[in-house]
């Protein structure tokens, strides 16, 4: 995925290869500025002119990125849901709930419009929304932060899509909201057995949620694998700073925190060789001048480092 | 002592406090439909906070702590209560008194796009302060910035640029410095990490403990992130509907929370580990949160505790020493 600027084509995403199963949650990690959103706009072909995408995006057997103007309104519409992090902003203020969700359904003509106002409650209920009955005549700003997520999510999820993508869906959100939230989508993923992909910068939401794990940096994949072998045995120095530079609520004492030093690259002035050698505590020579493959690093793991943690002695000691 | 007369401002685990805050409480007045109704923004908080120690404030937006921490550095005025830095009533002091003071008492804010200047040089930001106390000018001022900055981690040679050429973690540094240069003894910091991206916050983190350490500091440290919180504090005290339900140490407030409130707060948070994932059970908390309005009666928690009896509805548990250093608001503690 590229975008061309004043200072030559910019890759916000380079060479990203992933899948997801039907009931599988896979998470996409990674700071501002590394791709993530640019990554699920992508696969909805909602990348901003003049962006321009290359490679291919299979649904099922389809190519996103070879599908008709009508095609792809209808995979958008039917088959993909997506929830953004503001529920505020994407949301119509002038329109009550209600009408809302039944407008993305009759959108997209799934159900009639008899059967799209009788679906409309029972999706709010299904998204836990109190007297769902009284508050689907509501308008968004009667909605607390939370229950306009819930009616978000409600509204993604009417049109029975086998894909959601979830964009930083809590990040805005007060963490007992967030905890209901993200126990809501967990459910829903086993329910309706769709498939999710959750964007976010949070690790211990990815460790809540997720099966398998992608995280990025500056564009790229820099590691990725099951959720338990990227938190119990990460191999990428990115990785496992960024485990280790986060507080937790379990550790004993006050241990200092692993700072990761500088800030993400802009993606117009990259460095040479490896993308996050300026910021490595454990960068040898050939980091400087030579870019790593991502290779394959354990069981499903991959990861893109000439060094790999696992070849480094007491990396907490090191500076 | 008695009981009784033990409140969380007179704790008797703090033998130095630096600030005393007592019966504070803050209302708004708002338009409201016949132009009578009155936001508690903070209804009778008291506590203490001892030399050199780092209390955590914590709560879901709308508590109240925000402008709890403005009350006590007087940026706000109080509506009515004491806040008592060292003997002095911060609440009675009023002009050049008051300013005089403000040296000792600093401010971090959360966002460091809107806290900065936009049009004033890192050197004008950081050396304002000199100027306004008439403390440096000149050349003396000079020097006095480029140390500060130096001991935030900024590069000295950068005293003429502007904040916009600066990322988000060292504008945050900026802020840091221009509160530090008149060698404060109290920092109140309102949110300083929750805007900066995850690799960025271990820094300023960092740097805020060194700085302690460095200068002998006492942080009012005010977030929504319980980890972070924890990580920083040495005591934590939680909010909830401008009131304060909870204040101890934070290790002990982790390991065995007291109000209902700090258990469901503390099952809320997720850690970064599948295991424990898989293992933890959130509290889900029912309805949504009353508006500071027209707060509930009583434990204004009352209306979403999981263990609310009918006496929560009808008399306000006070803030009261449960064990030694823990206080608590609530008739049933510990039975979350």
């Amino acid at each position: 995925m590229q975008f061309p600027t004043s200072s030559g084509l910019v890759r916000a995403v380079d060479g990203i290869s992933f899948d997801v199963d039907r009931g599988e949650v896979v998470g996409v990690v990674g700071e501002s500025g590394s791709g993530k959103t640019m990554t699920a706009l992508s696969l909805l072909r909602l990348v901003p002119e003049p962006g321009k995408i290359t490679g291919r995006i299979l649904f099922g057997d389809n190519d996103v990125l070879e599908m008709t103007d009508e095609e792809i309104r209808e995979f958008r519409g039917n088959q993909v849901a997506m929830i953004f992090q503001d529920p505020m902003t994407s949301m119509n203020p002038v329109l009550r709930v209600g009408f809302q969700i039944e407008e993305a359904m009759a959108a997209h003509k799934r159900f009639s419009g008899q059967q799209s106002r009788d679906r409309v409650v029972p999706m709010l209920q299904r998204v836990r929304i109190p007297a769902a009955q009284e508050r689907v005549r509501d308008f968004p700003h009667q909605f607390s932060g939370g229950m306009r997520q819930r009616a978000m999510i409600a509204m993604g999820l009417s049109n029975e899509p086998s894909l959601l993508i979830a964009d930083e869906p809590t990040t805005a959100l007060d963490v007992t909201v967030q905890a209901s939230i993200i126990e809501l989508l967990r459910d829903l993923s086993r329910e309706l057995r769709a498939a999710v992909i959750l964007i976010t910068h949070n690790m211990a939401l990815v460790a809540s949620l997720c099966n398998r794990v992608i995280v990025m940096y500056a564009g790229r994949v820099v590691e990725q694998g099951s959720t338990r072998a990227i938190f119990k045995n990460p191999q990428h120095p990115y990785t496992w700073s960024l485990l280790k530079s986060m507080p937790r609520m379990d550790e004993v004492g006050k241990e200092r925190l692993v700072s990761i030093k500088g800030v993400p690259p802009d993606l117009g002035k990259l460095p040479d060789g490896c993308k996050f050698h300026p910021r490595c505590r454990f960068k040898v020579d050939r980091c400087l001048t030579e870019e790593p493959p991502l290779e394959e690093v354990g069981p499903g793991q991959l990861a893109r480092c000439w060094v790999l943690m696992k070849n480094v002695a007491n990396p907490e000691m090191q500076r | 002592m008695q009981p009784s007369t033990v409140t969380a401002a007179t704790d008797p685990t703090i033998k130095t406090p630096l600030l005393r805050v007592e019966n504070v409480v803050k209302h708004f007045p708002t338009g409201g439909a016949f132009g009578r109704a009155v936001v508690h923004a903070v209804d009778d908080v008291s506590l203490a906070i001892a030399q050199g120690e780092t209390l955590g404030l914590v709560g879901e937006s709308g508590c109240g702590k925000s402008t709890l921490g403005r009350l006590i550095v007087q940026l706000q005025p109080v509506t009515s209560g004491h806040v008592f830095f060292k003997d002095t009533d911060l609440t009675k002091l009023r002009g050049e008194k008051l300013r005089r003071i403000r040296q000792q008492v600093q401010m971090i804010f959360q966002d460091p796009y809107a806290s900065l200047n936009p049009r004033m040089t890192v050197g004008d930001i950081v050396s304002e302060p000199l100027r306004n106390f008439r403390i440096a000018r000149g050349r003396k001022a000079e020097q006095r910035v480029q140390e500060v900055m130096r001991v935030v981690g900024l590069n000295p040679g950068f005293v003429n640029r502007y904040p916009h050429e600066f990322s988000g973690g060292q504008r945050q540094r900026i802020g840091i410095a221009r509160a530090l240069v008149l060698n404060p003894t109290f920092m109140v910091a309102d949110e300083p990490v929750s805007a900066l991206d995850v690799s960025i916050q271990a820094q300023i983190v960092n740097l805020m403990e060194d700085l302690q350490q460095q200068f002998n500091l006492t942080y009012l440290f005010i977030a929504h992130e319980l980890a972070v919180v924890r990580h920083i504090s040495d005591r934590i005290a939680v909010m909830y509907l401008g009131k304060i339900v909870e204040i101890g140490p934070s290790d002990a407030i982790r390991d065995k929370p007291l109000h209902p409130y700090t258990k469901v707060l503390e099952s809320s948070v997720p850690v970064p580990d599948p295991d424990l994932e898989a293992e933890r059970k959130p509290i889900l908390l029912k309805g949504e949160i009353p508006s500071p309005v027209n707060p509930p009666p009583a434990c204004r928690f009352h209306t979403r505790c999981p263990i609310a009896q009918k006496i929560c509805s009808e008399v306000e548990p006070p803030l009261e020493m449960k064990e030694r250093g823990r206080f608590v608001a609530c008739h049933f503690p510990g039975q979350l």
